[in-house]
């Protein structure tokens, strides 16, 4: 019997099984933040345990709230930054170069095929689009990251998607993550990974895969896993290519992670994109999902743009397509955070960040803030807001504000209208 | 082997998410005690007052699928910790929120439907409570003049972890 991705990933890092039924793993990558490290770190110097495992695997970025809003959050900074600094974490960004964690490492090149990745935030599963497997931890097991490069976890079963056709115009990698889960429902993978396979997954971009596995644990999902290929290749390629003599080298070792071709699923669901629509959330949950057909014309106050799940180039690309020569609609405010300011420089240089202002966007820094409602547009008691973010719990995004997610696209076309909005007629 | 149990909080309802149990923007406070006043803030149910005597009094919660759905934060645990609740009853947990729990050395105990219906069906009782055995894997609930037992699993890690009171001192003696 072959192997799934994550089973391959999991055989190679096995510390040890302490009991049955849980693995221990041996941890590549440890990212942090200023939102679940401080207390991390606050412990571990309690227990006379300030030590970290190998600084050069250990990352951290303050983005959730960034320039600091107030003396608590700055002091969470404080913590991280000098935390960084005691232990010569070198991969440590501040502000000037701090952006959204889940754009930021891997722009960096930090995350690669095979990796074992932790976070203290639970859409760490982004990662797993380069064929990492990538889950959302706990503060105590960050802070056992931090300590000894290991976590354990239950062997997780796999689901495959197989997501095949072509997308069709308007419809996008957030389209269709909001429809798996609307089909699979809130906890449809708890405890299972999400495997993406088909022709649909092998045409998207790295952006694009990102974007599909942010929203796995909007599933339930551990992690989400795309399978390496050359798209994986080239996108890694100004990292990697001392390590490897040709893109072909580099793809025959990454080739190691594909799953087998006779691995055993928990299930398999099968995604044909073809008659797909924009697809947008309606309620509380991520999985209440209508087409926009259906919710077309639904009041909004806010449009935001922006998150680990949708505020790189191509969604930045994608909806100043749209925006272009137009103005926003009087009844509804617009905001655009690029998630790095990688991201923010080049969409400066190519006119998109013009096209924003113009349409009457505020721009502004790369940070969380607005997605969690901790900062950079909150929403009142009542408002509604069309996001590009991944999840629209009540209050999420302000005390008593509602929230609808759906592609940059649908975003962009929302903001021109002031309601909801299809951007087919855009396009 | 730590005890667990007391007065019941019922939260009658699936997919309870880690924002209803400790809003966002609470994640800015350093120590857990500073928590403790946000439990359960933006949670919406019939009945339910965050700020009530039944909230303020429990030590167990009892609820339905997939609770603690949502973000990774410990808070959630924490904000339970220091509010003196130190176990949850319900019939799925999501995977971060329960590892979390046991990661603190508190319980996150799944039960099928049938044995939570019934348990549930003590929500209307004044004197709910609940005793619960981790070793053993039973749990009893009085309420009403009625006492009901159930047996229930939980890993031998996640067993553990209870038992020693975290994952902390474990991993850094045996890693």
């Amino acid at each position: 019997m072959g192997k799934t991705t994550a089973e391959k990933i999991f055989d190679a890092h096995l510390v040890n099984e302490p009991f049955p039924g849980t693995k221990v793993l041996r941890l590549d990558a440890v990212l942090c933040h200023e939102i679940t490290t401080p207390i991390a770190i606050d412990d571990l110097i309690r227990r006379d345990k300030d030590r970290v495992f190998d600084p050069t695997k250990i990352k951290a970025v303050i983005d959730h709230v960034t320039p600091s809003k107030d003396t608590k959050t700055a002091t969470q900074a404080k913590i991280l930054r000098d935390w960084a600094r005691r232990h010569d974490i070198k991969d440590f960004f501040d502000i000037g170069a701090n952006g959204v964690c889940h754009a930021l490492f891997p722009e960096r090149g930090f995350i690669r095929p095979g990796y074992t990745v932790i976070m203290g935030d639970s859409h760490t599963c982004t990662h797993g689009a380069f064929g990492a497997f990538a889950a959302g931890i706990g503060t105590t097991d960050l802070e056992v990251g931090i300590l000894k490069g290991v976590c354990a976890f239950r062997q997780p079963k796999t689901i495959k998607f197989n997501v095949t056709g072509t997308l069709p115009k308007g419809v996008y990698a957030k389209d269709v993550i909001l429809h798996i889960i609307g089909r699979i429902g809130v906890n449809g993978a708890t405890d299972r990974v999400m495997e993406f396979h088909g022709s649909t997954i092998n045409a998207m971009t790295m952006e694009s895969r990102m974007t599909l596995c942010n929203m796995a644990i909007e599933a339930g999902g551990t992690s989400g896993i795309c399978q390496p290929d050359m798209t994986t290749v080239d996108y890694l390629w100004p990292f990697i290519q001392g390590e490897f003599v040709s893109k072909e080298a580099a793809l025959a070792d990454y080739s190691q992670w594909r799953a087998d071709a006779d691995a055993d699923y928990d299930q398999t669901v099968e995604i044909d994109v073809a008659a797909l629509e924009p697809t947008i959330t309606f309620g509380y949950k991520p999985d209440q999902v209508k087409t926009v057909s259906e919710l077309a014309g639904t009041k909004l106050d806010q449009i935001y743009i922006g998150s680990c799940t949708n505020g790189r180039l191509e969604d930045l690309r994608i909806a100043a397509g749209i925006l272009k020569g137009k103005k926003i609609a009087p009844n509804v405010r617009a905001i655009l955070s690029p998630a790095t300011p990688k991201i923010q420089q080049q969409a400066m240089r190519e006119g998109l960040i013009d096209i924003f202002m113009e349409a009457g966007f505020c721009v502004t820094n790369p940070t969380c803030g607005a997605c969690l409602g901790m900062s950079n547009g909150v929403l009142a008691d009542g408002e509604v807001c069309a996001s590009t973010t991944n999840r629209n719990f009540m209050g999420r995004m302000g005390k008593g504000g509602m929230v609808h997610l759906m592609s940059p696209a649908t975003a962009a076309a929302s903001a021109i209208e002031g309601v909801i909005a299809d951007p087919r007629k855009y396009l | 082997m730590k005890t667990f149990g007391g007065p019941v909080l019922f939260l009658d309802r699936s997919d309870i998410n880690t924002d209803e149990i400790i809003p966002a923007k609470y994640l800015t406070e350093i120590t857990k005690e500073d928590l403790k006043p946000y439990i359960l803030e933006d949670l919406k149910l019939p009945g339910f007052d965050p700020k009530g005597s039944k909230t303020r009094n429990a030590r167990v919660i009892v609820s339905r699928g997939n609770f603690g759905c949502g973000s990774s934060r410990e808070h959630a645990p924490w904000v339970f910790e220091v509010n003196g609740i130190t176990a949850v009853i319900a019939e799925s947990f999501a995977r971060i929120f329960r590892q979390n729990m046991f990661n603190c050395g508190m319980a996150a105990i799944e039960l099928p439907k049938a044995d939570l219906d019934l348990i549930i069906s003590h929500s209307g009782d004044e004197d709910a409570t609940m005793s619960i055995d981790i070793e053993a894997g039973s749990l009893t609930m009085n309420g009403g003049g009625k006492q009901r037992t159930f047996t229930f699993e939980i890993s031998p890690f996640d067993k553990a972890l209870v038992s020693s009171g975290g994952w902390v001192d474990y991993a850094d003696q045996n890693y």
